[in-house]
């Protein structure tokens, strides 16, 4: 998914950040917003954050850095997500976590060494009667087993 | 005559096909030339047969489960000649998985096409908002009361007197605020019912505005939620579009708006006071109590929070139904409780009904025991700080201070099910190691206590010095329980103790044994 993502440019991230500064606590958003734009959060978006709702620039990089959602680097070009909270482990998802790395070569919370897949845990997406659960770029899956599994890891390398 | 079928856009049916069930079905409609109307619905919570697919018919609506792409086109002739199918499960409504359950929250959910505001008022929507215009403050404050409606996000606290508080209190603003965060393992009520019956949650909202003098609301819903967050973007635009949200709501003087705000995957921004710092834009570091968030929540001004089903019985309540509500249920519990059928079990899905049924049932009977077919051995109920129940706790009743009698909670009433080849210390490891994962770093116990509860299951495990390190686990576990600040901290010990407690034999040999081995 990563060519979707527009490289970093501060006029662009100075847009992004008119677009919703006018919002009471925005921080959040904006950095949402970045990442959709950018794949990640630009190191040089943080001192732009700052400014523009008069926070020092430690508390937006201490709010930056609180949520596990925000990427400090771009991602590979697919993110597989599998879920590794309770009723998916009560499910066999662990299982199924360990074939992934083995298959992929990494550990959770790596990207593959051609950039193509970045495998990272999730704790429950909601889909707890259907499970193990796990998301591919935002698409979710339920009713994971090996062979879905396989499937989804071949669709991520392509 | 135009045929209407109904398929889930649920993400929990979408997760097993339904997109490419609708996709499939629209083909065969198009191959036949028979004029036929897909409403995408959400989930009516039966999840094992999901995709479940429904059609409209002169006795009432059909399904047919669980269909897959491939039975699309089988199950879309047999619908049109009105003839048999083997995925045919005859009346919705008379499936005896629905028709045990008691859905006053979830009635129109899977029902009703959740972007069409006309459908929603078609089945009884915004009649509680409609009442509740006609009211004073305090009425509507009496009927939450009498509803003995308990805040449904896990504490359980009364919502009457929460919304009393916040109505009492004078600021120059005020404001509502939904706890979407749904972070519990097992769960997912608040995500159906966003994506299956946003308006409910819209209504609900609404009239608290009304009763407490609050005329901006905010959603915050966690990141894992695409779907419900598109849902819920979707009904809002839809309600502001007819008159229920906005300026002078359906005419009266009330102004009441909504936003919804992303999470970003931190599990302790579900806790209320870390969610109004994380809505202000900072850090989700949990406040001291007192103020309450009733006195001084986001910025700083008087605030009711509630969690999703909160808000979403709420209508119900206020249409005339606080009596009915509260004549549901035992003791203290009133009224229905969704509870959540999760993890390896056979027939998972949603499960609302009056509190008071016994775990046992709900796991056994409702639930069906595992889908692996091996014996049931372990329930995790209420999420990652929740007790592991034995077999021989089944007879526990769904009520809160019965659970809390036997060291454990209902929480946000998720259930989870763990079939005989559990490993119950990895299970107890898995808490802590979550906890020290999640916890937003203000109080040492919390933050220190579920590392080194970590580390000293780990020693367990490899067979080190057993009984010392047990004794080391529970006396963190006391540390963790009387010396943080919030329920992460002080709640993780329940998963850990009662895994200690009633499978004391997965954490290596009991002194006993030893002693007699020598
Ligand atoms: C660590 C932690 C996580 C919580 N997560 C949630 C949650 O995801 N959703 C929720 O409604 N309440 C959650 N709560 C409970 C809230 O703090 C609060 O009690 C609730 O939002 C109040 O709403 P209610 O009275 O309608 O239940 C959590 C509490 C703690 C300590
Ligand atoms: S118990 Fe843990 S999560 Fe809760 S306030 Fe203390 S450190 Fe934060
Ligand atoms: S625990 Fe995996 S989806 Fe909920």
């Amino acid at each position: 998914m990563r060519s979707a993502y527009e490289p970093w440019n501060e006029a662009r991230g100075a847009e992004i950040i008119a677009e919703h500064d006018k919002l009471e606590g925005a921080t959040l958003v904006i950095l949402h917003a970045m990442q959709e734009a950018f794949g990640y959060v630009p190191e040089p978006a943080i001192p732009m954050i700052a400014s523009a709702l008069s926070l020092s620039r430690a508390e937006v990089h201490g709010v930056f850095t609180f949520y596990h959602d925000f990427r400090h680097q771009p991602a590979g070009r697919h993110v597989l997500k599998l879920c590794r909270a309770e009723a998916c482990q009560a499910a066999g998802g662990d299982a199924l976590a360990a074939r992934a790395e083995a298959k992929l070569g990494i550990a959770f919370g790596n990207t593959t060494a051609d950039s193509r897949v970045t495998l990272e845990p999730i704790y429950c997406l909601g889909l707890c009667a259907t499970a193990p659960s796990a998301m591919l770029d935002g698409r979710v899956i339920g009713r994971l087993d090996e062979q879905r599994l396989d499937a989804l890891m071949a669709e991520a390398q392509r | 005559m135009t045929m209407r079928i109904f398929v889930p856009r649920d993400a929990g049916a979408v997760a097993v096909g339904a997109d490419e069930v609708a996709a499939a079905l629209e083909l065969a409609a198009v191959k036949t030339g028979i004029a036929v109307e897909i409403v995408r619905t959400g989930s009516r919570g039966l999840y094992w047969l999901e995709p479940m697919v429904e059609l409209a018919t002169l006795q009432g609506r059909v399904a047919f489960g669980q269909v897959t792409a491939a039975d699309a086109s089988s199950v879309f002739d047999a619908m049109a000649a009105g003839g048999s199918h083997p995925l045919y499960l005859g009346l919705t409504e008379q499936i005896p998985w629905l028709k045990r359950q008691t859905r006053l929250t979830f009635a129109r959910c899977g029902v009703i096409d959740p972007r069409s505001v006309r459908d929603y008022r078609a089945h009884d929507g915004y009649k509680g908002l409609e009442r509740a215009l006609t009211l004073t403050s305090d009425e509507i404050l009496a009927d939450v009361t009498t509803s003995g409606l308990r805040g449904r996000g896990g504490a359980g606290f009364p919502t009457g007197i929460k919304w009393k508080t916040v109505a009492q209190a004078s600021a120059d603003r005020k404001y509502i605020v939904c706890n979407a965060d749904e972070g519990d393992s097992g769960t997912f009520a608040d995500r159906m019912i966003m994506e299956g019956d946003p308006f409910a949650v819209i209504e609900g909202m609404t009239i608290a505005g009304i009763a407490v003098g609050a005329s901006k609301g905010y959603i915050y819903i966690r990141s894992e939620y695409p779907h419900a967050v598109a849902a819920m973007n979707a009904a809002i635009a839809a309600a502001r579009r007819t008159g229920y949200l906005g300026e002078y709501i359906v005419g009266s003087s009330h102004t009441f708006d909504l936003e919804v705000r992303v999470g970003a995957g931190a599990y302790v921004c579900g806790e209320e006071t870390s969610l109004l710092e994380s809505l202000e834009g900072r850090r989700g570091i949990v406040r001291a109590k007192p103020p309450l968030p009733a006195h001084k929540g986001l910025f700083g001004r008087p605030t009711v929070i509630n969690n999703v089903l909160s808000f979403a019985a709420i209508p119900f309540i206020l249409a005339g139904g606080a009596k009915a509500y509260a004549e549901y249920g035992m003791g203290r519990s009133r009224g229905t409780m969704p509870i959540q059928l999760a993890g390896n079990i056979k027939h998972g899905g949603l499960f609302e009904t009056a509190f008071g049924i016994t775990l046992g049932e709900l796991v056994d009977d409702i639930g069906g025991g595992t889908f692996t077919g091996r014996p049931v051995r372990a329930v995790q109920v209420g999420g990652p700080l929740g007790a592991y129940f034995p077999r021989t706790l089944f007879d526990t009743p769904f009520d809160y201070e019965a659970f809390a009698a036997r060291d454990g909670l209902i929480g946000h009433a998720g259930v989870v099910v763990f079939d005989d080849s559990v490993d119950m210390a990895k299970q107890a490891r898995f808490a802590m190691a979550f906890c020290a994962v999640e916890s937003c770093g203000k109080c040492t116990p919390c933050r220190v206590g579920s590392t080194r509860g970590v580390e000293t299951i780990d020693k367990i495990i490899r067979g080190e010095r057993t009984s010392e390190n047990l004794a080391v686990v529970e006396d963190l576990c006391n540390t963790m329980k009387f010396g943080s600040l919030c329920a992460l901290g002080g709640f993780t010990p329940y998963p850990v103790m009662s895994a200690l407690k009633h499978f004391r034999e997965d954490f290596g040999p009991a002194p006993a044994t030893l002693q007699a081995a020598e």
